[in-house]
């Protein structure tokens, strides 16, 4: 009942979610049952392209829960997705068994190749759905923790943190990329064959992952509105405002921004999860501090502090950098910096601010 | 014999566990009728001597108005009574039991001590109601937050303060919409709704017309008596109309104390300040 007022007062918001269900009623039928000569065919390689877009998605609203309502400029969010991503690829590469190259039916092609002798200890358990599903947001969410902990009990606000978070995930990437850590060094996890027994490349699975990222954004959002339209959430904004006013009022600052951090982290690391079996790897790569960064152009350009801006900004670059890339690739770079410098300077509300920049001109 | 002997222990029944025991926070005590006491304040800034030896005693329900020339430690001494800094020696007592020292800015502002700064710092982006409803006292951990809802006493006390601040028309605007006055305003009923038992204001009246500050005058007087409220203020015109009691600051220690009329004949103070 609280959930329906919630989400009734957010009109823009009750617009994504419809448009959410019925893509994901759509998207499936015309992919599954119309026949492939159609022009109304969808074909898969777009489902999961679409798929994509809706961890990128998922992953932007994390951001944009801390950095639009909280204030914390994070330019390392994009190290939780990857971790997520890295531990639904740690279940991916034990679902291979013995149809690897090697044959080994415990170690994994690239433990073999480096002569290793058995499985080190953090991949046990990996063969378990339920466990890798659980380190998914376990493993973000303890990172989030400890990294909020320290940050923000210290008080670290503003740049500083911006570039211990930015430090954090280049961190990471480093570590990642060597081969003694055990998660495949820069070639990281790929050549996935099936998950929970379905076979990856099939269309169904595909259409599944993509509804289940559906779903994912969509729990994701209804879980973040009531964050930040409960009084927690009018804390945050009064903490993104005037952190020490509110620590006057009492609030403890550090405790509700680390688990609205930890809450964000775990969101990023469900949508690395999904990421992964649709795009088939996961390398170090995408602990690059320049994923974080384009992750922020995505939120700014859609609308910080919205929620839904986020989604839409998520969606609407991405859609343009796969045109792009493939129609002009020289050309993309400039013009990601070019919208996000025209978005910064004509509309500081992003594309979502638009509509109340219109409302006050009439 | 020994392991039984353990056993034994840890197992009566009568027994309880000091971890278990859930520490209870020392009440604000105020039955010697003095709710702060500062004894012998000393903080410096590279040298800088803010606070020298300062004592003051405020009572129990007095509107307590504190004047001094820039530079007199007025500021210092509210930091430290709120907790934000810290002085190199001497003791900050909240009532007889309530150490201030030892606690820091959300433990004391939980205690019962409100403080309204200079500048005034509302939630811009939230609107007037939102602000106070934040300001309420309340659980302030963050799940109980995220389940809270105002209930009807929540309410009406929002409304009651309101009406004291008189900014019930504008209720739902955004905060930083209102002009400077009202934001002071609201700061004031920002405090009143932590309920607190002492109230800091810092220059209430800095940039505000007459008409506002002869407002802000009668609700500061209307608020005495209910809460203590210290005023830090420069304009000697608003501080005669309200003062029962006046403190002198002067290079961090008290230079003198009494009515505004013993205040203003004491010939040290017109030396340091009124008659410059």
């Amino acid at each position: 009942m609280l959930l329906m007022k919630i989400i009734r007062s957010d009109k823009p918001g009750t617009w994504l979610l419809a448009i959410l269900l019925v893509v994901s009623i759509v998207v499936p039928v015309l992919n599954l049952l119309v026949p492939e000569n159609s022009a109304f065919h969808l074909s898969t390689y777009t489902v999961t392209l679409l798929g994509k877009y809706l961890t990128y998605a998922l992953l932007a609203l994390s951001a944009d829960l801390v950095w639009g309502y909280l204030g914390i400029l994070t330019l390392g969010h994009a190290a939780f997705f990857a971790l997520g991503g890295y531990a639904m690829g740690m279940y991916l590469m034990r679902q291979i068994g013995e149809r690897g190259v090697y044959g080994d039916p415990v170690l994994p092609d690239f433990m073999v190749f480096l002569n290793w002798q058995e499985l080190p200890w953090f991949w046990y358990g990996f063969d378990q759905f339920w466990f890798a599903a659980l380190m998914v947001m376990v493993v973000p969410g303890i990172l989030a923790y400890v990294f909020g902990y320290l940050t923000f009990r210290s008080r670290v606000t503003g740049v500083y943190l911006s570039i211990i978070t930015q430090a954090m995930t280049y961190a990471l990437m480093l570590a990642f990329f060597r081969n003694e850590m055990g998660f495949g060094g820069n070639n990281g996890l790929t050549d996935f064959k099936d998950i929970l027994g379905f076979d990856l490349r099939a269309d169904s699975t595909r259409i599944a992952l993509f509804l289940a990222s559906a779903a994912a954004l969509a729990i994701g959002y209804v879980l973040s509105r009531i964050i930040v339209s409960s009084r927690l959430g009018l804390a945050s904004v009064a903490i993104r405002d005037a952190e020490s006013r509110s620590r006057f009022c009492g609030y403890r600052v550090e405790n509700i921004k680390l688990w609205v951090f930890v809450f964000s982290a775990i969101m990023a690391g469900v949508a690395g999860a999904l990421y992964v079996p649709q795009v088939g790897i996961i390398n170090p790569g995408e602990f690059s501090p320049l994923n974080s960064i384009e992750l922020l152009i995505w939120v700014a350009i859609g609308g910080r502090g919205t929620l839904y801006g986020a989604i839409i900004g998520a969606i609407l670059v991405n859609y343009a950098k796969t045109y792009f890339t493939a129609a002009m690739p020289e050309v993309w770079l400039y013009a990601l910096g070019a919208l996000f410098i025209l978005v910064t300077l004509y509309l500081p509300k992003g594309i979502v601010g638009l509509r109340s920049m219109r409302r006050e001109k009439t | 014999m020994k392991a039984m002997h353990i056993l034994r222990e840890f197992s009566r029944r009568d027994r309880v566990f000091d971890f278990l025991v859930k520490a209870v926070p020392p009440e604000l005590d105020v039955s010697h009728n003095i709710i702060l006491y500062l004894e012998g304040l000393n903080k410096s800034f590279d040298g800088f001597k803010a606070i020298n030896n300062l004592n003051l005693y405020i009572e129990t329900g007095e509107l307590r108005c504190i004047i001094g020339p820039n530079g007199a430690g007025k500021s210092t001494m509210m930091d430290i009574i709120t907790g934000k800094t810290r002085p190199d020696t001497g003791q900050a007592w909240f009532g007889q039991r309530l150490n201030l020292l030892e606690m820091d800015e959300p433990e004391i502002a939980e205690a019962g001590i409100g403080r309204k700064f200079q500048k005034p710092t509302v939630f811009e982006n939230l609107t007037v109601s939102q602000n106070l409803e934040l300001a309420m006292s309340q659980d302030k951990r963050v799940w109980p937050l995220l389940v809270a809802r105002l209930n009807a006493e929540q309410r009406e006390l929002i409304d009651e303060v309101l009406t004291i601040i008189g900014l019930n028309a504008l209720a739902a605007d955004p905060a930083g919409k209102l002009s400077h006055g009202q934001k002071q305003w609201l700061e004031i009923g920002m405090l009143l709704m932590q309920k607190p038992a002492l109230l800091l204001v810092d220059e209430p009246v800095a940039g505000m017309t007459h008409q506002e500050m002869e407002r802000t005058a009668e609700l500061l007087t209307s608020l005495a008596g209910k809460h203590t409220v210290i005023v830090v203020e420069h304009d000697m015109d608003f501080v005669r109309s309200i003062a029962r009691k006046v403190t002198v600051l002067h290079q961090g220690g008290v230079l003198a104390e009494g009515s505004m009329a013993e205040v203003q004949s004491n010939p040290r103070v017109i030396e340091v300040y009124l008659g410059e």
